[in-house]
């Protein structure tokens, strides 16, 4: 088995995980830049965070023989503050043309307030001026649905973005369909305790279709598993999916999209 | 798969996942006080499930959902509770 794992937090994560991802198959890992937990009093902490984002976490996992790629922004947890936010988006022209940098994410809403939308407008356009490829979380619980219809909303009302060059994060059942007729990529979270299962997102995959889906356990320092994505494979072998469906799956699916990144480069694969 | 399959694969879990369900309803029954808009919206999703082709996971999911369209001013905190309080 192959995998790319698109979303995870290794920046939380243990060096066993690193190894443990590898043997499970893991050939790539991507981490966008999120939340840690707690708010950050300055643009200074996430200069840092940006640093470890792009200079040292691809050192560490490299150890472990695993390519690391980055996403950057401000998250929409910390976006209620906009003139902190505006400070953090001028920070991006310092980072976003490092080598295992991707694109802008992930951005979204958390609680679809005015200042998060804001926020998230202000990051949409930053991507489509600069080119960049757009990682979206959508909101937890009650509020996913007003809040992909929304992110939805402000990414059809921009001009330049290319659907195609967007994934929105964090699908369910009643989110996912939405995302596709809009053209854009779909992720699915396997959390243990929210978000979806690894039934559900093959029960997902089974209704609306293999394409433009991929599947991430966006793993980090609260209840999340690293091995989800292997896991949610050997569940789709209990249901007798063929190993090509699996294949494309988890891996050439990532590999198509994060493809349209000049950055994303895997050892062997030269092109897709 | 066939439904045979489908059973023979997942009717353990989804057995054992019901009657946590009960067992938790019973506890709830148990206690004291009054319940909130999160039991209401688990309540009208329980009555939801069944019948065939209802698309049961989904319309579960926007049981729970804020309908609304409209931003809201001020966030009032970061976390989701899990039900629309309307």
């Amino acid at each position: 088995m192959r995998y790319i794992e698109p979303h995870a937090h290794m920046v939380s994560r243990v060096t066993d995980d690193y190894t443990r991802m590898r043997l499970a198959g893991c050939e790539a890992v991507c981490e966008p830049a999120f939340w840690a937990g707690f708010d950050r009093n300055s643009a200074e902490g996430f200069y840092d965070y940006f640093c470890q984002l792009t200079e040292h976490e691809p050192k560490r996992a490299a150890k472990f023989g695993l390519p690391h790629f980055s996403w950057l922004c401000i998250n929409s947890k910390e976006a209620e503050n906009t003139a902190l936010a505006a400070e953090v988006v001028a920070l991006l022209p310092r980072f976003i043309d490092k080598p295992n940098v991707l694109g802008i994410g992930e951005i979204g809403l958390n609680k679809n307030t005015r200042n998060e939308l804001k926020v998230l407008e202000m990051q949409i356009d930053f991507a489509a001026r600069h080119n960049q490829l757009i990682l979206v979380h959508t909101p937890h619980l009650e509020d996913k649905l007003k809040g992909t219809r929304l992110i939805l909303d402000a990414l059809k009302q921009h001009p330049q973005i290319q659907p195609g060059r967007v994934i929105i994060d964090h699908v369910e059942e009643h989110t996912i369909r939405l995302v596709l007729d809009a053209g854009m990529w779909a992720g699915m979270t396997l959390y243990p305790e929210s978000k979806c299962t690894p039934a559900r997102a093959i029960d997902m995959v089974e209704t609306c279709g293999v394409d433009r889906v991929w599947l991430n356990s966006a793993c980090d320092w609260g209840v999340s598993d690293p091995l989800a994505v292997p896991k949610t494979a050997l569940e789709m072998q209990r249901r007798t999916h063929s190993a090509e469906m699996i294949d494309r799956f988890i891996y050439q699916n990532p590999l198509k999209f994060l493809s349209q990144s000049p950055h994303f480069r895997l050892p062997g694969i030269s092109k897709l | 798969m066939t439904r045979q399959q489908v059973l023979d694969l997942y009717f353990m879990d989804a057995r054992s996942k019901l009657i946590d369900i009960a067992a938790f309803m019973d506890r709830l029954e148990r206690s004291s006080g009054e319940e909130d808009f999160r039991m209401k919206a688990f309540r009208e999703a329980l009555s939801q499930l069944g019948p065939a082709g209802a698309d049961n996971a989904r319309q579960v999911l926007l049981k729970f959902s804020d309908p609304t369209l409209e931003p809201i001013a001020v966030a009032p905190g970061k976390g989701a509770c899990g039900a629309w309080p309307g």
